[in-house]
């Protein structure tokens, strides 16, 4: 192919500039720290559960996103109705949003004394403060990634495969399950791994709402910034290279699990 | 197929549907008999594929009433309807293969009547022999040609052993050889198995080639419903000799039984009618005869190649459009020739 060598000249560099070249040096730093305290930090109590409330929230949140966005990629794409425009935009706000907005904003709903966590609070649920809200956090600023990769798949779709399945004398949920979703099913698992990337990594939304009790509702980011907080690099790093292979391996395997499905339906 | 299906009659009554303040038909009737194969001919925007889609179930009608075998079809759910649709996108599941496809209305029945998988497989491959695919089963709809596709999804609407077979411009999207080869084909296979057929075409040469009986519709009325020759030869109104094949629409004024054109009989009228009126001449219905007293005089302006013979154009006075004129003998007028022309079989309109 001409222009190969070129083209993969400039990738490698940007890439190598962009990730590699930070990423090694974050390895580089965790390394400063000795193999012993490494690994007594990375299985200390603290850490753990912040991994397990990082990695844990983002993928329910990954996944409630992925039943609402198919939702919301549904209406937007079948149905006309007024304002569908400005519900289409008001999809990207969590994108656009500064996430302390966001942040600020559910804690301020959500809190024992904000205008739903008062109506919740009698009920005694508690959101504001707590690994609900944390979710929530998550929730908010995953869901365009799945509307956002659903919808053109379904925009695609002919309308007629649901009058032909119904004329075929298929349920209503046999032609969801077996006509529609089967060929959104890669889009669908795209956007739960975007969703589940984002939400692994958000800061900025969530310590606002989460409380941040350790190991209650405390993220595994934030205790990244407390370390840095007190000059702790090495530590710091080492929280952040034990994110980075979890997200690797976790990110990797839902592509695997994405390029099996591509071939399993035919789209070769 | 293991059992023959039974084919039932389908009786349309004053049907009409509006949309908004669009009436796309206006009180269509019509009776399809068991096994009969039935063309619905007409232009974009006719009504056509409204009517199609009533009779499928996909729409209501404002008013008016379909009858499958002498029941109402608004009881009957899309199911029960049993009607196998054919739609000019394919709409084939792209995630299924041709075997899935084809059985995918088997496997949708309830569990009670749904046959075994064995049978299903028997089905599929039977059916598969019938569209002269046999061996595809394990292939995905983008690995076939347009032309394949569209067998595969009359396959799939041939396997719930429909009363009814829809096929909405079925071949719409193919190219016109593979159109060709198809259009024989669905002949023979109607003739095999012998399914009530109501088929959308805007194509008449593929309705007049196809069907028993020819429906043409416009602006969402019933022009007229006959056999192919009926339709053809003996054309109830202006419209349908216009649309069937190419006619020259001629202004002529009906006065003892002639058609008078620029003061001079030009063609027998046959009925006693007077007043003004259209005379519809198709091009090989022209005989050029210069020394004849019935006729029009004109002036060749072009003449051209059109298939099989040569076509002229012929310019007459007092007409707007320029005549299409087949020339049938062997010679032909030289271009700037001063010709007359007598009119072998032509259809009077009055008052059009």
């Amino acid at each position: 192919m001409p222009g190969f060598g070129l083209g993969f000249g400039i990738i490698v560099t940007a890439l190598s500039l962009v990730v590699l070249i930070p990423l090694a040096a974050l390895v580089l730093k965790a390394a400063g720290a000795g193999p012993e305290e490494i690994w007594a930090l990375a299985t200390s109590p603290r850490v753990l559960s912040a991994l397990r409330i990082s990695f844990g929230l983002a993928l329910l949140a990954a996944a409630v996103n992925v039943v609402f966005g198919l939702i919301i990629a549904w209406v937007l794409v079948r149905y006309d109705f007024l304002g569908r425009r400005i519900i289409d935009a008001a999809v990207d706000l969590p994108f656009a949003l500064p996430t302390a907005v966001a942040g600020i904003a559910l804690a301020a709903l959500y809190a024992p004394n904000g205008w739903i966590g008062a109506l919740l609070a009698p009920l005694g649920v508690k959101v504001g403060y707590t690994p609900a809200g944390i979710l929530m956090a998550l929730i908010f600023i995953g869901l365009p990634f799945v509307v956002r990769t659903v919808q053109p798949v379904l925009a695609e779709m002919e309308a007629e495969l649901e009058e032909a399945a119904a004329l075929l004398g298929a349920s209503r949920w046999k032609t969801i399950t077996g006509v529609i979703l089967p060929p959104v099913l890669p889009a669908v698992l795209t956007g739960f791994t975007l969703a589940f990337a984002r939400a692994v990594g958000e800061y900025g939304s969530v310590i606002f709402i989460a409380g941040n009790i350790p190991m209650v509702s405390e993220i595994a980011p934030l205790l990244i910034v407390i370390r840095l907080e007190q000059f702790d690099y090495a530590g710091a790093a080492v929280i952040g290279v034990v994110m980075l292979l979890l997200s690797f391996i976790l990110i990797l395997g839902l592509n695997l699990l994405q390029a099996a499905l591509r071939r399993r339906l035919g789209h070769v | 197929m293991s059992a023959a299906p039974k084919s039932v009659p389908v009786v349309i009554e004053q049907a009409s549907r509006q949309f908004g303040g669009f009436a796309a038909l206006k009180g269509v009737s019509l009776t399809i008999e068991p096994g009969e194969l039935v063309a619905l001919l007409g232009p974009s925007g006719s009504g056509k594929t409204t009517l199609l889609r009533l009779i499928a179930g996909l729409d209501q009608a404002d008013q008016g009433s379909i009858l499958f075998d002498g029941v109402d079809a608004d009881t009957l759910s899309l199911r029960d309807r049993r009607i196998g649709m054919v739609f000019q996108s394919y709409v084939l599941f792209r995630h299924m293969t041709v075997a899935d496809n084809i059985a995918f209305g088997l496997r949708a029945r309830p569990r009670a009547t749904r046959p075994p998988d064995s049978e299903i497989r028997r089905r599929v491959g039977a059916l598969l022999d019938l569209v002269q695919l046999p061996g595809l089963e394990a292939r995905f709809p983008s690995q076939l040609s347009g032309g394949q596709r569209q067998r595969v999804a009359l396959a799939r609407a041939l396997a719930i052993e429909p009363r009814v077979l829809l096929l909405d411009e079925p071949f719409g999207a193919l190219d016109a050889k593979v159109r060709k080869d198809l259009r024989a084909w669905l002949r023979a296979l109607h003739d095999q198995t012998g399914h009530t057929t109501l088929f959308v075409t805007h194509d008449q040469e593929e309705a007049l080639e196809l069907a028993d009986r020819v429906a043409i519709l416009n602006n969402g009325l019933l022009e007229q419903v006959g056999t192919p020759n009926a339709v053809y030869d003996h054309p109830a109104t202006a419209f349908v000799c216009g649309f069937l094949g190419e006619a020259n629409r001629i202004p002529v004024e009906l006065r003892g039984g002639q058609a008078i054109f620029d003061g001079s009989p030009v063609f027998h009228a046959g009925a006693n009618t007077s007043g003004s009126g259209a005379l519809y001449v198709r091009p090989h219905h022209f005989h050029f005869d210069i020394s004849g007293a019935t006729g029009l005089n004109g002036q060749v302006e072009t003449v051209r190649r059109h298939g099989a013979i040569q076509r002229a154009e012929v310019a007459v006075r007092g007409l707007a459009r320029k005549l299409d004129v087949d020339i049938l003998s062997a010679v032909a007028p030289a271009v700037g020739e001063r010709v007359g022309l007598r009119i072998t079989c032509g259809h009077i309109f009055a008052g059009t």
